[in-house]
């Protein structure tokens, strides 16, 4: 992609990103929330986009990352099983230096935890393809969703209330807010880097042709394995955030609401522009201004309006923005279409 | 968990209630199935929405019966509707997608789905209901075993309906164009069958046969708008289980997956029932992959 | 003394009730140009499929190097240096030609930490830019694969499995749909791939003419069985291989 257009983008975001809280203090969650669409989207399309794996389940990373810590957050200052019987009418002291050093342990180690369970999950999924993947892994969000609702230890259905932040509200509003927009940065970076090496090509090739890439000798199993892992790490660090500013932790609707997020994640991709850098950035950003500036005057039929919505960015919209772009425009974006009439 | 197992095992006579009640709603799932397994097999859809279809065929003999007329009468007006409505469905939405790639039609189905759910919560509520059929309760052996004479109703019901689509398969005009555009669609063209009236007809078909179950399970089971879901999956794990050609297969997966459901859920309690469900779809893939791996193939 | 670099023993392989290889055994000479012809149905790609690991087989040994491989999965055994092409063509059809030709590189002795290697080195560029000017492709090279006509497809994918440096190359009807006009230029590079690069190949080929001048040694298949082997003059002439074709049987 040529990099002129990328450099275009990448100043406005940052700027707006970086003032935006103080510009628009009323809208602090919302924005936040931005971010966290915009991880959704990119990590849905590394699976989905780069290489072909159409995961509806993605959002278990995020329910996992979540839970895990939740728990190293709790586990800093009482006995984890006792907090959450308790259901906060015990009220348990920590100080602030425990409620932070939680926090970080807490972030980093849902990244890490969700990863391995990718790596540990994906001999259940990956001998699938196309849609008996997409219903396996929605599946799995949805397993995972009722089963932690039976888990005591974490609070079973009525979830875990997560430590408050020792500060202001405007103070913990501010501090999340950043961490999601630095996770959402970190992981574009990353991304982007991502994609320039062997391993963006590798997985585009097992999206074109996953057997011919198994007959050139590819690792497929391997890239597969790590491509999920990647996903699922980032997918862990936002839903430990997102736990943290919504403040409880519930199994169906704040942990693996696979309904809503689970499919927001695709449908913002593929109205963006599936397997593109930008096109999961640009989708998401649209998707959620769009989302939340209507939401309230459909009064109701909101849901069923997102629904309309996706069935039509599916059926008469598949190449998203992005797509569409490419295909008017290809040479801004280094791409060579043949001259029709030209010589051999 | 245990305690449940041995009342089980120290009065027997409670795992046949368990198995005929089991058996009972199985009737249903299998029917449904069977109507995901047409829509598969003859147009490679595999239609999200199945669930949602049922659970929009149980309200429509719910809410007769609210408006006080028989809810079994919602039997034949669930197919009439559901049938037109599958058209519908299939011209604004299906016939698009269907010369896309698999994903694609998933997904529509799938936000096809969400309007759905969203729909019925909207017009009707969140709450659980139950189709009263005011049907009598037979007990037996002393009252420890209850059948209830709607269940038994509808199990005879359901193998009508199937021996009715078999039959229609078999002997009509449009089943052998049916069956002839599954086998190869690009040569039941060039035998001047139309190929989109038959896709039409198939998914219209389909989501009669999952109003009829619905209108069925409403009355012995329960329904809610946000049950969809589960609906769906039943419907794939029996089908992937069985095989799309394969009708005894899905019959005998459907009455198994309804016990398995109704066992399970005593024996790990009812918060378990949602997870079993889908716990069983990931066994089923599980289990084809290791299938499929001795071969050296994928499942796709 | 022929060094045979792969050795099948009555192998055998049935789907669904058809035998399709019925205890077919054969060697490839190491180095040199094999041809494998049949009529229709003969069960030649089906060998071919059991030689590269695409299915197992039913009883028999396949070695490659000395080394069983009939237990092996396709990408370890392409990993082995044993590549085949399709008959249908396959390339990575999203991307372009230089992409595709990047992504070829041999992976055996790739780690973990290689996934994140650097796409294009110098050296790997140049190797790249030569095999696309081996076949020809060379001004096509940064368009979109899946944009190319069909023999351009076919020698994206020869070019490819050039680059992946295979010991040997299983090549599934290289001239099937080719414009006759182009079969000599495939011909020709074949050849030099073999000579110059000193790939072995084994072809499976229904244009007489092409195998007959290509091959140093050719088996013959029928209804899943071998039928004969020897040099193209001797399979010219042997009467089973002509009653074969023309349906005696």
């Amino acid at each position: 992609m040529n990099s002129n257009f990328s450099m275009k983008l990448h100043l406005p975001i940052l700027v707006f990103g970086l003032a935006a809280p103080f510009i628009f203090p009323g809208l602090q969650y919302q924005i936040a929330t931005l971010w966290v669409m915009v991880l959704f989207a990119l990590t849905w399309d590394v699976m989905g986009g780069q290489m072909g794996y159409n995961s509806l389940g993605n959002i278990f990373f995020f329910g996992v990352g979540m839970y895990a810590s939740a728990v190293i957050q709790i586990a800093q200052f009482a006995d984890v099983g006792a907090f959450t019987a308790a259901r906060g009418a015990v009220v348990i002291e920590y100080t602030d230096a425990q409620y932070y050093q939680g926090l970080v342990l807490g972030i980093l180690a849902s990244g890490f935890v969700a990863a391995a369970t990718a790596f540990a999950l994906g001999w259940t999924v990956f001998g699938l393809r196309g849609p008996y993947f997409a219903i396996g892994t929605l599946g799995m969000a949805l397993a995972a969703g009722e089963l932690m609702g039976t888990w005591e230890w974490v609070g079973g259905g009525g979830g875990i209330g997560m430590p408050v932040f020792p500060g202001s509200a405007e103070a913990k509003g501010l501090t999340f807010y950043f961490l999601t927009f630095a996770a959402a940065i970190v992981t574009f970076v990353v991304l982007q880097w991502i994609y320039k090496t062997r391993f963006g090509l590798a997985i585009n090739a097992i999206r074109d042709d996953e057997e011919k890439a198994e007959a050139m000798g590819i690792h497929t199993l391997r890239y597969k394995s790590v491509a999920w892992a990647i996903s699922a790490f980032f997918l862990g660090i936002s839903g430990a955030l997102f736990g943290n500013i919504v403040g409880f932790v519930e199994p169906l609707e704040v942990a693996f609401p696979t309904v809503t997020f689970g499919i927001f994640m695709v449908a913002m991709t593929l109205l963006g522009g599936k397997g593109t850098l930008w096109g999961p950035v640009l989708g998401a950003i649209l998707f959620h201004v769009i989302k939340e500036a209507t939401w309230t005057y459909f009064l109701g039929w909101q849901w069923v309006a997102l629904g309309v919505l996706i069935i039509i960015n599916v059926v008469f919209f598949q190449q998203g923005i992005m797509g569409w772009l490419m295909e008017k425009y290809p040479e801004k974006f280094g791409i060579i279409v043949e001259d029709k009439g030209a010589a051999k | 968990m245990w305690d449940n197992i041995m009342v089980l095992v120290a009065a027997p006579v409670f795992s046949v209630q368990l198995l005929l009640d089991g058996l009972f709603i199985g009737a249903t799932f299998a029917l449904a199935a069977y109507g995901l397994a047409l829509v598969w097999g003859v147009m490679n859809v595999k239609n999200l929405a199945q669930g949602d279809f049922v659970i929009a065929g149980g309200y429509i003999s719910w809410w007769l019966g609210t408006q006080g007329i028989h809810p079994l009468w919602g039997l034949p007006a669930a197919i009439i509707i559901m049938f037109a409505f599958g058209w519908l469905v299939y011209v604004t939405i299906i016939r698009r997608v269907i010369d896309k790639d698999l994903f694609t039609s998933l997904l529509a189905t799938f936000g096809l789905a969400i309007v759905m759910a969203q729909g019925l919560n909207l017009m009707f509520g969140p709450e659980v209901q139950t189709a009263e059929s005011d049907f009598a309760i037979r007990s037996m052996w002393d009252n420890s075993l209850t059948i209830a004479d709607i269940k038994v109703l509808a199990f005879v019901l359901c193998g009508i309906l199937a021996v009715i689509v078999v039959l229609f398969m078999k002997r009509s005009r449009m089943g052998q164009a049916i069956r002839a555009t599954a086998q190869d669609p690009r040569a039941a063209r060039v035998m001047g069958i139309d190929t989109d009236k038959v896709y039409a007809f198939t998914y219209s078909l389909n989501a009669a046969i999952c109003g009829a179950a619905g209108a069925m399970i409403s009355m012995i089971w329960v329904i809610q708008p946000f049950y969809g879901i589960s609906h769906s999956i039943r419907s794939f794990v029996i089908v992937t289980a069985a095989g799309f050609g394969n009708l005894p297969g899905v019959i005998m997966a459907g009455l198994g997956l309804g016990v398995v459901e109704n066992l399970g859920g005593f024996v790990f309690g009812a918060e378990f029932q949602q997870a079993i469900v889908v716990g069983l779809l990931l066994a089923v893939l599980v289990w084809r992959q290791v299938q499929q791996r001795k071969l050296r193939q994928v499942v796709s | 003394m022929t060094n045979y670099v792969i050795e099948v023993e009555g192998v055998s392989k049935s789907y669904g009730g058809v035998i399709a290889n019925k205890s077919v055994s054969m060697k490839v000479p190491d180095g040199k140009i094999t041809g494998l012809i049949g009529p229709n149905g003969s069960g030649k790609t089906t060998l071919f499929n059991s030689i590269v690991g695409y299915h197992p087989i039913d009883e028999g040994s396949i070695k490659f190097k000395g080394k069983e491989i009939s237990d092996l999965r396709v990408p370890q055994i392409a990993r082995l240096g044993l590549l085949r092409t399709f008959q249908q063509t396959r390339i990575y059809g999203n991307m372009n030609c230089i992409d595709n030709m990047l992504i070829s590189v041999p992976h055996r002795k790739m780690g973990f930490a290689d996934m994140f290697g650097e796409r294009e080195g110098k050296e790997t560029m140049e190797e790249v830019e030569r095999l696309l000017d081996f076949v020809g492709l060379y001004e096509k090279r940064k368009l979109r694969s899946g944009d190319l006509s069909f023999g351009q497809q076919k020698l994206l994918e020869f070019a490819m499995a050039l680059m992946n440096k295979p010991e040997v190359l299983l090549l599934d009807e290289p001239t099937a749909g080719i414009n006759p006009t182009l079969i000599n230029g495939l011909i020709d590079r074949l050849r030099r791939a073999n000579e110059e690069f000193g790939i072995t190949l084994f072809v499976i080929e229904h244009n007489m003419r092409v195998i007959m001048n290509m091959a140093e040694s050719i088996y013959c298949l029928a209804h899943g069985e071998m039928l004969a082997h020897g040099s193209p003059d001797e399979i010219q002439n042997d009467q089973r291989v002509i009653d074969a074709y023309l349906g005696a049987h």
